[in-house]
């Protein structure tokens, strides 16, 4: 029974799809799990912008928005008629075709990369054999919209928050593909599938996540923090700082444009944690053996709104990264210690099985790690500040 | 070690998300308009007229000496004397104010009308919730929606209505012993004239 | 050759042609990288998958975004040249052209003639290319990483800032 359940989804899309002429069964398949895509996650976006608000709240000792409905489950859909009715103000002097165009593509974008993404068993809508390279294709492309909206509003402050933004996108995908590159060596495949399946046994009831190991877990770390600063989250959110660039790139959108750049964002937060469920946290296994018969897609989506969490956690909590300290950070700190994630990945495969490969790698990680925290935290003078003075 | 700042801010952060739930400090959100902060006892928003008794217009303080229209900083004050006269809690007879306006759109809470009031007639009310969506006369309060009983300013200000409270009677008492005493004396004369009328009859041979 | 192919390819020259018939230079940019994409969805096409990806992550992912950086700060005025790419010269222009598409074109239909009709074509894998780049390959792999190291130095050495000869003031 719980077999089913677990494929309900596809047993469901061929019962509908059985009703049509044999040659139009395999489209309208395709296009039916196409229509559950851009279904399932706009929903689960309001979700998400509702556990922000409500969840950033708490943190901040208030309570969220609790007026629209039972605790305010009912505002995201108060947020989305005010968007669509509000009125749509473009500048006279801006470039009407790309600012059209930017939010547009931008969607479109962020939504193909939900093509590759094993959210059950037999539940990848696209199985490629390059399905990570294909997700990171589209992760590439989002950032010429952010270009083209910036720049198309002809707005000094939206160009340079547009251009900052561009920057820290481009510097923080090179840590990004090299922690998913790791979990690609250690499973020989670049398809998101065989990855999965990878982590997908089991030993003394415990799942072989990646997440698991030491080289896992160094990548995991690594690939939240470029997955926050790819989806320009807080605390790497400079580019669309409210308080100091208005609303940075997007300023001069307003009613539905702005809701779709909102809805990019959003969605493609839960693509990234998508992704990385899948390559760190096993995607759709469970976590205990005897859970098994849970179905596989709840555990997908309950890893997914984790990590979501997570990402709100970060936001209330830290303060914003200044642009020089971000790509400092980038291209000093994170990358080396991508490198050095490879190699120790790479120890790991090529020892045997048992105890000493887990002391030797997790050896090496921590030490890099305290050695760089040691010298790092030594240069930077913690003492009190001397101000100069203009004479 | 790096990172320790972070872990101890998201632990901090975690603990107000927690205890969010089960404490009040935690969570200080009054949700207004169901729940209210109670007011402070010397809270003060725009000033009203107290009125002793039950009667409002027999039972007003105020005698329209007009000094608090004169101190009002920003004018916004606007009183008529009346043509005749009342008896106050003593019993003298005093004008009233025919009209007594307050203009609370002009009005800045300074309460330097009631620091001058002589006669404890004017006090600082504690209500805000005066909105109103006519922007001329519904900010223009008039005598009768500026007249509260003694009972209600002894809720809102309770120390600062004992002591008047206390001075009045003491007033009143001082007054009424005044009253007595002239009272007496007029007696006595009365008595004293009643005797020298009656005197000269039994008097008249012996002076 | 199928319908999707023609589409694919009209939209891809007329691509390429607005990135060079247009006024704006961002809109050439923007228009180039839709020629990106548009080679990029030829080559899925042809079910070269690592090849299609790889183009649409290097191309559209990070040179077009190097094209508009380029323009951006090089450009400080925004407003185009009158006269746009109609030259003096437009009949050598036209010339040299001419020469090039008559070499390609001629190179193509003679390597085609070679070849046996209806091949199966072999579906590459991603561990097949690896495998080829780390064993037959090894050499200009190891080549182009070097190329693109000294590339990378020589791009820090003249974008770093010169240190001040000499400080005024107080010491830090």
């Amino acid at each position: 029974m719980f077999a089913k359940l677990d494929q309900i989804f596809i047993l469901l899309r061929d019962w509908v799809v059985s009703f049509l002429p044999a040659n139009w069964q395999g489209i309208a398949g395709v296009v039916l799990s196409v229509v559950a895509i851009i279904a399932v996650f706009p929903a689960l976006f309001a979700i998400a912008v509702l556990l922000e608000r409500k969840g950033l709240g708490r943190m901040q000792n208030r309570l969220g928005p609790n007026r629209v409905g039972p605790f305010g489950l009912l505002q995201p859909v108060a947020d989305g008629i005010k968007s669509l009715t509000k009125e749509d103000v473009v500048p006279t002097n801006a470039d009407h075709v790309v600012h059209f165009l930017a939010p547009v593509v931008l969607v479109t974008v962020v939504f193909m990369g939900y093509a590759v993404l094993p959210m059950g068993r037999n539940m990848t809508l696209a199985r490629m054999d390059a399905g990570l390279l294909f997700y990171f294709a589209m992760g590439a492309s989002s950032e010429l919209t952010i270009f083209m909206a910036g720049w198309s509003s002809r707005n000094k402050y939206s160009l340079l928050g547009a251009m900052r933004g561009v920057a820290q996108m481009i510097s923080y995908e090179v840590p990004l593909l090299m922690s998913s590159v790791a979990v690609v060596m250690i499973t020989g495949s670049l398809d998101l599938d065989k990855i999965v399946e990878a982590q997908n046994q089991y030993s003394w009831g415990l799942p072989h996540w990646y997440i698991f190991t030491p080289w896992g877990l160094a990548g995991f770390v690594m690939y939240a923090i470029a997955a926050t600063a790819e989806t320009n989250r807080s605390p790497f959110d400079l580019p669309e700082g409210e308080s100091e660039l208005v609303a940075g790139y997007f300023t001069e959108y307003s009613g539905f444009k702005f809701a779709e750049f909102f809805l990019g964002e959003y969605v493609g937060m839960l693509s990234i944690s998508g992704l990385g469920t899948t390559l760190f946290l096993g995607g759709w296994s469970s976590p205990l053996e005897v859970l098994n018969w849970v179905p596989s897609w709840i555990w997908f989506f309950g890893k997914v709104m984790m990590s979501i969490c997570m990402f709100i956690w970060m936001r209330g909590t830290l303060p914003r990264i200044r642009q020089d300290q971000l790509m400092n950070f980038a291209w000093k700190f994170v990358l080396p210690m991508t490198l050095l994630n490879l190699v120790v990945a790479a120890i790991w495969r090529f020892m045997g099985d048992g105890l000493l490969r887990w002391v030797v790698c997790s050896a090496i990680l921590v030490l890099m790690y305290a050695g760089v925290g040691l010298t790092g935290m030594r240069r930077k003078h913690f003492g009190p500040r001397s101000y100069r003075y203009a004479e | 070690m790096l990172g320790e700042g972070i872990l101890k801010g998201l632990a901090a952060t975690a603990k107000n998300f927690a205890g969010s739930f089960v404490s009040k400090e935690r969570l200080t959100t009054v949700e207004y308009p169901e729940q209210r902060i109670p007011t402070v006892e010397a809270a003060r928003v725009f000033p009203f007229l107290v009125y002793d008794g039950d009667d409002w217009q027999a039972g007003l303080r105020c005698v329209a000496c007009q000094i608090c229209e004169k101190e009002c900083p920003p004018k916004c004050i606007f009183i008529e004397k009346s043509k005749d006269k009342k008896p106050d809690f003593t019993g003298r007879p005093q004008i009233y104010p025919a009209r007594f306006d307050i203009d609370i759109s002009v009005c800045m809470s300074c309460q330097i009308c009631v620091e001058v009031c002589p006669f404890d007639a004017i006090r600082m009310n504690t209500e805000f919730e005066l909105s109103t969506d006519d922007r001329f006369e519904g900010l223009l309060l008039h005598k009768d929606q500026l007249a509260h009983s003694n009972e209600y300013y002894r809720e809102i200000h309770s120390t600062e209505a004992a002591e008047v409270d206390a001075r009045r009677a003491d007033e009143l008492a001082k007054a009424e012993a005044k009253a007595k005493a002239a009272a007496e004396a007029a007696a006595a004369k009365a008595a004293a004239a009643a005797q020298t009328t009656a005197a000269p009859k039994t008097d008249g041979g012996a002076a | 050759m199928s319908i999707a192919f023609w589409i694919i390819a009209t939209l891809t020259v007329v691509a390429a042609l607005a990135a060079v018939l247009l006024r704006n230079l961002v809109h050439c940019a923007l228009s180039l990288s839709l020629t990106f994409a548009g080679l990029a969805v030829l080559f899925l096409q042809l079910d070269a998958q690592f090849a299609g990806f790889a183009q649409i992550l290097v191309y559209v992912g990070a040179v077009a975004i190097l094209v508009v950086f380029a323009i951006l700060l090089t450009r400080s005025s925004e407003t185009p040249k009158d006269g746009g790419v109609f030259s003096p010269t437009w009949l050598a222009g036209l010339a040299v052209a001419a020469a090039v598409f008559a070499t390609v074109a001629g190179a193509i239909v003679y390597s085609v003639n070679g070849l046996p009709n209806a091949q199966a074509v072999p579906s590459v894998t991603v561990l097949q290319i690896g495998q080829a780049l780390m064993s037959r390959y090894v050499l200009p792999l190891e080549i182009v990483a070097l190329l693109l190291t000294a590339a990378t130095i020589g791009a820090v050495i003249i974008a770093m800032h010169e240190k001040p000869a000499t400080k005024i003031g107080g010491a830090k």
